[in-house]
């Protein structure tokens, strides 16, 4: 009950959160990848010695690629970002950078997106994002469709989407910080991650509102229930479940955080986030959003 | 009683089957696989191009010039002629799939393809790019507009191109090209036979355009455009450009390899070396190995007994899984391997609503017994409520996703369904197998969770 009696405090701290992700996604605007925005990227290992980035730079103005911005990985290589490369071009690339062959390197990898397919990603993700959520409240209305009273089901998927979005909204913030200062990209890994957490997260709430389903179901015999009280009484019966079940997912992702592939570093670490905050929003923020527009409902009919 | 225990054996003796093919079916754990028999062989896992290090190409078809009702017919041609030359390259186990135009995926159809193990993707892309695009065109109606240019040197120069109009006929019709010479002027020239469509297709054209010139395009230029003198019943044309006894063979060989039917352009290329690939498999198993224990860890910890059950039927979990991988085949990628990770923590999620269920049950004063079959049957709604919102994300995400991606919306989405099975079936024939305790002190222990004694 602690929860609900005090649950204009939580509100607001979700709300505070919200904003303050919101706010460093504007102070940092996150770097998109080349998946988005189309491009090359070449990561190049030299055999012997690395060439000074100066040097490379310079000989690298030389040639027709436009601006190129060189990022020096692990103790031989390079990371080369260009605009996206024909096969000559890409070529010519590569001899500047093995300063004609002498330098001998290895080219770990290469990869040159057109900027047509970046357009036809963003639009594809803002579909998936738009239809991941609707099929959700959708699922959400048919599976509460028995307990309309005294709230309607539309509004348990509504308040699951609600804290959907302060789940996204917090990594995506985390994640702006993350790209500001260790050079995250917003590729399609970071698509999926948003719509992973989305399906992910909703997991828990439904576990909690299944719950208050269930309570309401068995206690509609009783004349008077109060809303409130089975909302809190759920809550108390279901949040260790709730945490249990996530903690599981978190911990594998841990494990996928540190040990797992690089290029799933990012997004492994975007769910980490996404679940924990996911678990916290099915506690702190979706039941006492059902309970406060309930009574924002009794207030109106009065 | 005994019936339940020989059905738990069972399960355990059919799980410990499939660990066994797991292993013996792959390379890197089985010691004497050349040895082994060749249905093991076959099976070892399927590993994407970030895992396996080669080349991703995507190219966009145009098919502006293809009647709507027959895109997908032609690009199914389109990926058969790509097929053959890649075949021809030597590529092991190439990948060339139509990724068709619509709703999903913007307009454009694409085809994109997988080439294993080539990083030199200049050879690559030169070789599917020599195919060669032929295509046979008719004069315009007349009053059709034509492009006129006015060059430097003040000469009006009428654009070739627009005094044609593509016809239904392209090289997806031809059947045979040979080279041939001249009788009288040794001149080499290319004869061409088509297929039966193509046959009649031609038939159709000559016999239309009597007096009026067919021209022949490669690679969208025009390289001959002769006056039609009758109709051609017989299926045979003749190309008869400037071309050096050379240019004339390769020609053939092109054309014989396979003539693409719509044209193509190169979107975006990607090539991984083999040693980035490898990298991301140890850390992939790293990961799965040091997720599975922690999971293992905190259940038998925190749920006691059913907790140990929850960690056989994970196990069983793992070996069903992958050897789906192996016997679908899924192919794995990077995302893949982290999707199967993940769903590693969401299978053992139904166990745990189950668990918390049968603890609320015995606290309300109920046997054991009692408190497991009805943990059970209760926490069914809510499993299978939860489990629903993430199929529909990873059907969403299999949607959306290139290919790399729909490898995690796979593994993702095959490891909700199969361990809904796992957690609720298994644990619950194991549970029921080893009921043989009573309602002592002990057992109410083991069957508790959490910090409560």
């Amino acid at each position: 009950m602690f929860i609900i009696n005090n649950k204009k405090i939580f509100i607001y701290i979700s709300l505070v959160l919200v904003v303050f992700s919101l706010a460093t996604l504007f102070i940092f605007p996150p770097k998109i990848g080349i998946d988005f925005k189309g491009g090359a990227l070449t990561e190049v290992l030299y055999k012997n010695v690395r060439p000074s980035q100066i040097d490379l730079e310079t000989s690298l103005k030389t040639t027709e690629l436009g601006s190129v911005l060189l990022q020096p990985t692990g103790e031989l290589g390079y990371i080369v970002k260009t605009r996206d490369l024909t096969e000559i071009e890409h070529n010519s690339l590569l001899k500047t950078l093995s300063l004609d062959g002498k330098n001998p390197l290895e080219e770990k990898s290469f990869n040159s997106i057109g900027p047509s397919v970046g357009r036809e990603l963003t639009r594809k993700a803002i579909m998936a994002i738009i239809l991941v959520s609707l099929g959700i409240i959708c699922f959400i209305a048919f599976a509460f469709r028995k307990v309309s009273k005294p709230v309607s089901s539309w509004k348990y998927g509504f308040m699951a989407v609600v804290s959907l979005l302060h789940d996204v909204t917090i990594p995506i913030g985390i994640f702006a910080i993350l790209s500001h200062y260790y050079g995250a990209e917003v590729d399609t890994l970071f698509v999926v991650a948003i719509l992973t957490i989305l399906g992910l997260s909703v997991s828990d709430t439904i576990v909690i509102f299944d719950r208050i389903r269930e309570n309401l179901r068995n206690q509609a015999a009783i004349a008077k229930v109060n809303f409130n009280e089975i909302v809190g009484k759920s809550l108390e019966q279901s949040y260790v479940r709730s945490i249990c079940t996530s903690l599981t997912v978190i911990l594998v992702l841990l494990s996928l955080v540190f040990f797992g592939p690089v290029s799933t570093k990012y997004f492994a670490l975007m769910l980490t986030v996404g679940m924990f905050f996911g678990t916290y929003s099915s506690i702190f923020l979706a039941s006492p959003l059902l309970v406060w527009i309930n009574e924002l409902q009794q207030k109106n009919k009065k | 009683m005994w019936k339940k225990r020989i059905l738990a054996l069972i399960i355990l003796l059919l799980g410990t089957g499939i660990v066994f093919f797991v292993f013996k079916s792959e390379p890197r754990l089985n010691k004497n696989f050349e040895k082994t028999n060749s249905f093991f062989k076959h099976s070892p896992f399927r590993l994407g191009l970030d895992l396996s290090g080669g080349s991703h190409l995507v190219y966009k078809a145009d098919v502006s010039g293809v009647p709507s009702g027959q895109v997908s017919e032609s690009m199914s041609a389109l990926r058969d002629v790509i097929e053959r030359r890649v075949n021809l390259f030597g590529v092991s186990e190439p990948v060339v799939q139509v990724q068709e135009g619509g709703f999903a995926s913007g307009n454009d159809e694409k085809l994109i393809v997988d080439l294993p193990g080539i990083t030199d993707v200049e050879k690559a892309t030169a070789m599917i790019g020599q195919t060669p695009l032929l295509e046979f065109k008719t004069e315009a109606p007349k009053g059709t507009p034509q492009n006129v240019k006015v060059g430097p040197d003040g000469k009006v120069n009428l654009d070739i191109n627009s005094q044609f109009v593509s016809s239904e006929l392209t090289g997806r019709y031809l059947k045979k090209a040979t080279l041939e010479f001249d009788q009288n002027t040794r001149e080499p020239k290319v004869s061409l036979q088509f297929d039966d469509t193509g046959t009649k297709l031609f038939a159709e054209i000559t016999k239309n355009n009597v007096g009026k010139m067919v021209a022949i395009y490669l690679d969208g230029a025009p390289i001959s455009s002769p006056v039609v003198r009758e109709e051609i019943p017989n299926g045979q044309a003749v190309i008869s450009g400037s071309f050096t006894p050379v240019e004339a063979k390769q020609l053939v060989g092109r054309l014989n390899s396979g003539a693409l039917p719509v044209p193509i352009t190169l979107l975006s290329r990607q090539t991984i070396g083999a040693s980035l690939g490898d990298n991301a498999i140890n850390a992939g198993v790293k990961a799965a190995i040091a997720g599975f224990l922690l999971i293992a860890l905190f259940l038998v910890l925190w749920y006691r007994l059913p907790g140990f059950v929850a960690v056989i039927s994970l196990c069983i979990y793992i070996a069903i899984i992958l050897s789906l991988f192996k016997l679908l085949p899924v192919t794995l990628t990077a995302a893949g391997i982290a999707g199967f990770i993940i769903s590693l923590g969401i299978a053992v999620d139904a166990n745990i609503l189950i668990f918390e269920r049968v603890k609320e049950e015995l606290r309300s004063g109920r046997t054991v017994a009692d408190s497991v079959s009805s943990g059970f049957s209760r926490a069914w709604f809510s499993i299978r409520d939860s489990n629903i919102s993430s199929i529909i994300t990873a059907i969403i995400l299999f949607w959306f996703g290139t290919s790399l991606i729909k490898g995690f919306a796979l593994t993702l989405g095959m490891g909700v369904l199969v361990s809904m099975f796992s957690a609720i079936i298994i644990s619950k024939i194991f549970l029921a197998g080893i009921s043989f305790f009573g309602e002592g002190k002990v057992t109410r222990f083991l069957f508790s969770s959490g910090l409560s004694k």
